[in-house]
């Protein structure tokens, strides 16, 4: 999959004509790239445009411009029919919050079998054993098949949500925020089992979050999202052993190691001030400038193009 | 080392409900020092919220119920006050502030309004002296430019000034002991570390105690000096936050630990604790975590494990350490 140049203005409408009288750029040129059974993480903080742009690639949003391909093809150039045969089948998409994500009055079984249902033309024997093959594959019983949601627990639900994306066997799963509505205890068995199913069906991931330790176990590449663009892509490794960006060191910085301070390597605190501003009215030049602590003249002025340092690039002005 | 404001002994707070007794809290001790931050860590479900509900006194009634223990706040026991007596306690001496702060404001009133409610309250001010109350109590909170922001709704703010008043509510009466239950679970990530700083500052300058709640081990090893860990309405282990992490004794401590994904270094694989926690209506015999504990031995599921002191200040209740 690849997207490029992705844009997606919402308008602002006032008065009684509705006439537009502004553009809120949610997602403003953003352009990825994710490999067969690799994982990508769009991380960035509420409003950095990161679900805008996995709706995009679910259809759940028409874009505004830019491209997105899906195994070599320009999604532009499929059909209706053709988007509902061979695209939206290998794509699966897990939500946040495995409460809301499910019909309370569906048994597990219909909750899984619904994507097949709809999408193939399988008979009933042929769906039944293909549900508990799921059950099986997320770690639930069979007799789980029979029970309604709210018999579950929060952990159990989300692997209820896995079984169901994966069950006409995509190629790409869109998490959002897959394990942020879970207890800690629950968030490292539903990470594991992702990154075991990834390895035994060769799954590409497309995973949005927030919390930066959750993405550097779960990704092969990252990308730093804020207010709409892409401040610094690159593979995890390198991103987090070197991060470049101003923004990447802050969010590093304020995620909080689970170390206390004075135990080996310590990372100094940077307190960025002030909050993300409005995506109605971006400001000039480097849109992360009047929250920056290294914030040069040139930065309020000039917007940053993208500069490769190593294996990951940076829009930056001190990487010129 | 300075004076204990805070002492809990052995609380219980069960719930009585038409299925049965939920024993949310059962058997809670640990004590806050003046100008210290004790932390709460610990699962959803686990009595960390009801611990910080049982001090202040508001629990849902009649359904929970506080069946046991005490609370002794500067000398005096918090369980023994009459109604009325409790309430010269709450908001003056000890506050709390909430997880969500668009649900703990008003959305109908001006954040100058809520604030002056609680100083009018608890000290009894004339009109002048409270609005110079109100901005003093926004600049301690470091609210930009507080006397425009008076007349705001809450719904004209972002989360992260929303929580920041509900901060200048708790701390506008300059309380000695505040219960923070997941101030910034709701917030983003570099609001969170902001937050966090600003607090210790307060901290500083008022020397306010703070019980801190939250199930984050990234916000215990920042903010606080020392930590019980609760597990189904028991705290397993009380240290000082550098030994909890350097030296964790309890089993589900260190699985706890090593279960979270660390962003200083790459992992292969998580520790995962097998199973969920247990159903506080019906909790397994002897150790809690037995069940669930990759140590267990025949004891562990026949007696409850007591509370051994293994250093100064670091208790542990696991029979492993017998």
């Amino acid at each position: 999959m690849e997207g490029r140049d992705l844009k997606k203005y919402y308008p602002v409408t006032k008065g009684l004509l509705q006439r537009t009288v502004g553009w809120v750029r949610a997602v403003d040129g953003v352009s990825f790239t994710i490999e067969r059974g690799k994982t990508l993480s769009l991380v960035g903080e509420s409003g950095a445009g990161k679900t805008t742009t996995a709706k995009a690639v679910l259809l759940l949003e028409q874009l505004t411009s830019g491209s997105i391909l899906f195994e070599g093809k320009d999604l532009q150039q499929f059909s209706q029919l053709q988007l509902k045969t061979e695209y939206r089948p290998r794509v699966g998409a897990v939500q946040q919050n495995p409460w809301s994500s499910m019909n309370p009055r569906m048994r597990v079984r219909d909750i899984i079998a619904e994507p097949l249902v709809v999408n193939t033309k399988q008979s009933k024997q042929q769906i039944r054993s293909r549900v508990l093959e799921l059950l099986q594959q997320v770690e639930l019983s069979p007799e789980h098949a029979e029970c309604y949601p709210h018999e579950f627990s929060g952990g159990q639900r989300q692997r209820i949500a896995v079984a169901r994306a994966l069950a006409l066997r995509p190629s790409l799963v869109v998490l959002d925020e897959p394990v942020s509505a879970l207890d800690v205890s629950i968030r490292a068995q539903i990470m594991n089992l992702l990154k075991d199913l990834q390895g035994k069906h060769n799954l590409s991931y497309l995973v949005i979050a927030h919390n930066l330790a959750t993405v550097r176990y779960m990704s092969h590449s990252v990308a730093i999202m804020y207010l709409g663009q892409i401040v610094e892509y690159g593979e995890a490794e390198g991103l987090f052993e070197r991060p470049l960006h101003p923004y990447t060191r802050a969010l590093i910085s304020a995620s909080l190691l689970a170390v206390p301070e004075g135990n080996g390597q310590e990372i100094k605190q940077i307190i960025l001030s002030g909050e993300m501003p409005s995506p109605l009215n971006p400001p000039s030049g480097c849109r992360f400038h009047p929250r920056c602590t290294e914030a040069m003249d040139m930065c309020s002025k000039v917007v940053p193009e993208i500069r490769v340092v190593g294996r990951q690039w940076v829009k930056c002005h001190h990487y010129d | 080392m300075s004076k204990i404001i805070l002492q809990v002994e052995d609380l219980r707070t069960f719930f009585f409900t038409r299925k049965g007794v939920v024993k949310a809290v059962d058997g809670v001790s640990f004590y806050v020092r003046e100008g210290e931050t004790f932390g709460i860590v610990g699962e959803s479900g686990c009595g960390k919220t009801v611990t910080g509900l049982s001090i202040l006194r508001l629990l849902p009634e009649p359904a929970g119920r506080i069946v046991g223990g005490k609370i002794i706040f500067n000398g005096t026991n918090l369980l023994e006050l009459s109604k009325k007596e409790m309430r010269e306690y709450r908001g003056r001496m000890i506050a709390m502030i909430l997880q969500d702060p668009m649900t703990s404001l008003n959305p109908v009133y001006t954040i100058g309004d809520q604030i002056a409610e609680s100083v009018r309250l608890h000290q009894g001010l004339r009109d002048e002296m409270v609005e110079k109350e109100v901005i003093s109590a926004l600049r301690l909170l470091k609210i930009p430019s507080p006397e425009i922001l008076l007349e705001d709704y809450p719904f004209q703010l972002s989360g992260g000034m929303r929580q920041r008043v509900v901060g200048a509510i708790a701390m506008s009466c300059y309380p000695r002991l505040l219960i923070a239950d997941e101030p910034t679970t709701a917030l983003d990530a570099t609001i969170q570390a902001q937050y966090i700083a600003l607090f210790k500052e307060i901290q500083k300058k008022t020397n306010v105690a703070i019980i801190y709640i939250t199930h984050d081990f990234g916000v215990i090893a920042n903010m606080c000096h020392r930590v019980g860990v609760m597990y189904a309405g028991k705290i397993l282990e009380t240290a000082m936050t550098k030994e909890l992490f350097k030296a964790p004794k309890h089993p589900y401590t260190s699985a706890l630990i090593n279960s979270v994904p660390r962003l200083d270094r790459k992992d292969d694989r998580l520790y995962s604790i097998e199973g969920q926690p247990p159903s506080l209506m019906n909790l397994p015999p002897g150790c809690r975590f037995s069940p669930r504990c990759s140590m267990a031995q025949a004891v562990c599921s026949e007696q409850e494990p007591p509370e051994v002191e293994i250093s100064d200040g670091h208790s542990v209740s696991c029979w492993g350490m017998k």
